[in-house]
């Protein structure tokens, strides 16, 4: 089966997910990011390279954050950016998914930038265009579900390799609600590829999937254990809806668990930096004396994270 | 009518009957096997050399989606893709709208489907008001009206309160139960099997545990009540274990699984295919091992189609909000052959699992060829391939997993109650 985010040169035409992505893909785009990292410094924070190019922000979930940083980075390449937040009330109006992407085609879109609350919505749309022969219509996934946060996963890479500079000798840890993190997902199989020798997932099993070891990763349910020796510590938000209940019995027991305080993030190597894709739930998921210490590196990562779209959506127009 | 099948391979798995010879069909029963009929003069022969003839197909699990569903399928389309598939007897699930839960709308199917003159339908009425879990049918007005058995389709059965009654109930009367074995709690919200795929693309997931806790349940019951059930679509390695045990302990079980199961699993589902949007879920390699092995023992007594035919735009949105099924009637046969050749599994053997068995569980006099049976009848040429594809199917579902895939089995003719209804 063809990884379907290549064609059949091998060169990417749609960003869907970073399983099965070649590490010279991953790094290719770390690398194009370098420099669109400081375009952010320069007064004119401009380049024309996507001058005409219109950019469908086609958010079916909500999300102030991503959809603003994906607006910036297409802006900021001088595209035309149209932002539609269809929510899901748009099937109840009777139109489908793939009724609506083929109405923004008839308009000329040159890219969608796609966040779905079902996993996989972005692959039915990009296999749609594949099918429908508008190979030249681009489509990024912005969040699917459970599945995937590719960008996410790309300016994780791009923050850790801006401090640690190699993945050959780290030991990530990745803390929190896995079983529901798209944001895990990327960033386990962009490590993996670039070959970072350990990383570890910490959490409760109610939160851990059954099978995860096979994406390659050690499971630690102890955060001290978890947590001794790492290089970098990313910790996962924990939405709101699973704080009480089933999953969890309260956020007062999640912290005393699995919440990052100085104490524990002491068990991590001296140089170890903390990471967190926001939005962060202080007292929660992270003590704030860590997430605003000299360790943590999170507004660095958003930051980051405008020039890594940047980078994408240039390598998928051919810019 | 006299019907004339010449020099087939006539296989009647019920008889041990397995040779080249003729056929002779007169008002609409078998009336002879090798020498015709003193007087016998033929209103229509057909040359069957190189082809096998067999009893028609009994299909225990087929959606025919009326009342309610007409735009997804109709009786005629449906009815077609039977005989087009060998089937000629066919049980339809309750999961329609409104349910299989009133003698009104037994009645009003069973007449629907006879005024077609294809395939015999049989019913199975909703063992609960409105598939709800809630209040009992009226069992005994609904098997007047032609339900052969009840069962909850897909609709989950969480009170084992109301199932423990449910069974004392049937049993009071000698109903039969029909039941997938599946946890309500367990599967809820779940899309695919709980395993490495799940993990990877992020889908909801459904542990076998569904499956294992559910039935435990149900063979507890059983084991207490002395119920006749039948047990749908098992989907887990753990599952045919439990039920071998079970049939060794000698309780009163039958049991089937759906072909998909036979020869899929989670990793089909590729890049989130929603062909493979299933129910059960595709499970793992492993498990599809344990059916195969399970159908071949005896443990499992018979595959069916789980006929679901669902429409295009069903299945055109993501995996999670895709409507779980595939048609299924035209495959039955071919992917049961498929089946049986892979698994060193003789001839005879595959066709009692798709003929002679089921008929036994729907308690029908159908599925052998002993002089003075019905005369439903397949006739089938067991190497000729063809392409799965939308076009060849009959019905109005063309959304299979199978979609391209070469199979052996095309039927050539097909017989109910000696009448031809379908030739191919």
């Amino acid at each position: 089966m063809r990884n379907p985010q290549l064609n059949a040169a091998g060169d990417l035409t749609h960003l869907l997910t970073l399983e099965g992505l070649p590490a010279e893909i991953i790094l290719r785009v770390l690398d194009t990011a370098v420099p669109f990292a400081s375009i952010a410094e320069r007064e004119v924070k401009k380049v024309p390279l996507l001058r005409g190019r219109s950019v469908f922000n086609l958010f079916f979930e909500n999300s102030t954050r991503t959809r603003t940083t994906f607006e910036i980075a297409a802006k900021r390449l001088s595209a035309d950016v149209i932002n539609l937040n269809i929510g899901v009330s748009s099937t109840s109006k009777g139109e489908t998914l793939l009724d609506t992407v083929d109405n923004l085609v008839a308009m000329n879109a040159d890219m969608f930038v796609v966040r779905h609350s079902q996993s996989g919505a972005p692959h039915l749309i990009a296999a749609h265009l594949n099918r429908m022969g508008r190979t030249h219509v681009h489509v990024v996934n912005a969040g699917d579900g459970r599945h995937a946060h590719p960008t996410q996963g790309l300016l994780d890479l791009f923050t850790i390799r801006h401090y640690k500079k190699e993945f050959r000798e780290l030991t990530v840890a990745i803390v929190g609600d896995v079983l529901h993190s798209r944001v895990a997902r990327s960033l386990i199989h962009g490590l993996t590829t670039l070959g970072t020798p350990e990383v570890r997932v910490i959490g409760p099993k109610t939160l851990i999937p059954s099978a995860v070891q096979s994406l390659g990763v050690r499971v630690h349910h102890d955060m001290r254990e978890g947590l001794a020796g790492c290089d970098v510590v990313v910790m996962l938000r924990l939405q709101s809806e699973r704080m009480r209940g089933a999953l969890l019995p309260s956020t007062g027991e999640y912290f005393k668990h699995y919440g990052l305080t100085g104490e524990k993030l002491a068990l991590a190597k001296p140089d170890a930096i903390v990471m967190h894709p926001g939005p962060m739930n202080r007292g929660v998921e992270i003590e704030s004396a860590v997430a605003d210490g000299e360790r943590s590196v999170i507004l660095p990562q958003v930051t980051f994270g405008i020039a890594v779209r940047m980078a994408v959506m240039s390598i998928l127009a051919g810019a | 009518m006299k019907i004339e099948i010449d020099h087939g391979r006539v296989i009647d798995p019920q008889h041990g009957l397995d040779r080249v010879t003729s056929l002779y069909v007169a008002e609409g029963m078998v009336a002879a096997i090798g020498g015709a009929p003193s007087g016998w003069r033929a209103d229509r022969v057909i040359d069957a050399r190189g082809m096998v003839v067999c009893p028609g197909l009994v299909d225990l699990s087929a959606r025919l989606r009326e009342p309610g569903f007409e735009y997804k399928a109709t009786l005629e389309s449906e009815m077609q893709a039977a005989v087009a598939g060998g089937v000629t007897s066919l049980a339809c699930p309750p999961d329609t709208d409104p349910p299989l839960d009133e003698p009104g709308l037994v009645q009003m199917l069973k007449h629907r489907a006879r005024s077609l003159n294809q395939a015999h339908v049989y019913p199975i009425g909703a063992l609960t008001v409105g598939l709800q879990g809630i209040e009992l049918t009226e069992m005994g007005e609904l098997a007047e009206a032609g339900c052969v058995a009840f069962s909850q389709a897909e609709a989950p059965l969480s009170d084992t309160g109301v199932l423990l009654r449910a069974m004392q109930y049937a049993a009071t009367f000698g109903h039969r139960v029909w039941l997938r074995p599946q946890d309500a709690y367990l599967a809820k919200g779940g899309v695919a099997h709980e395993g490495e795929v799940a993990t990877r693309l992020g889908l909801p997931a459904i542990p076998p545990t569904a499956e294992t806790i559910a039935l435990a349940s149900i063979l507890t019951l059983v084991r207490s009540t002395g119920v006749r059930l039948h047990i749908c679509r098992l989907s887990t390695a753990e599952g045919v274990a439990m039920v071998r045990a079970a049939k060794q302990e000698g309780l009163p079980l039958t049991c089937d699984v759906a072909i998909h199961h036979l020869h899929l699993c989670d990793v089909d589902i590729g890049w989130f295919d929603a062909q493979c949007r299933l129910v059960p879920p595709l499970r793992g390699t492993r498990d599809r091992a344990a059916l195969r092995a399970g159908l071949a023992d005896g443990t499992i007594d018979l595959a069916c189609s789980d006929h679901t035919p669902v429409d295009d735009d069903s299945k055109q949105v993501p995996f999670g909000e895709a409507e779980p099924g595939a048609t299924g009637l035209e495959l039955l046969l071919p992917l049961t052959l498929k089946w049986a050749k892979e698994d060193g599994v003789a001839l005879p053997d595959a066709l009692a699992r798709i003929t002679t068995r089921p008929a036994a569980v729907l308690g029908s006099d159908a599925g052998h060829l002993d002089v003075g049976a019905p005369a439903d009848i397949c006739i089938f040429d067991p190497d000729q391939y063809w392409r799965v594809e939308p076009a060849a199917l009959k019905s109005q579902g063309r959304n299979t997993p199978f979609i391209g895939l070469e199979v052996a089995g095309k039927v050539r003719t097909t017989i109910v109650a000696g009448h031809v209804v379908h030739e191919g």
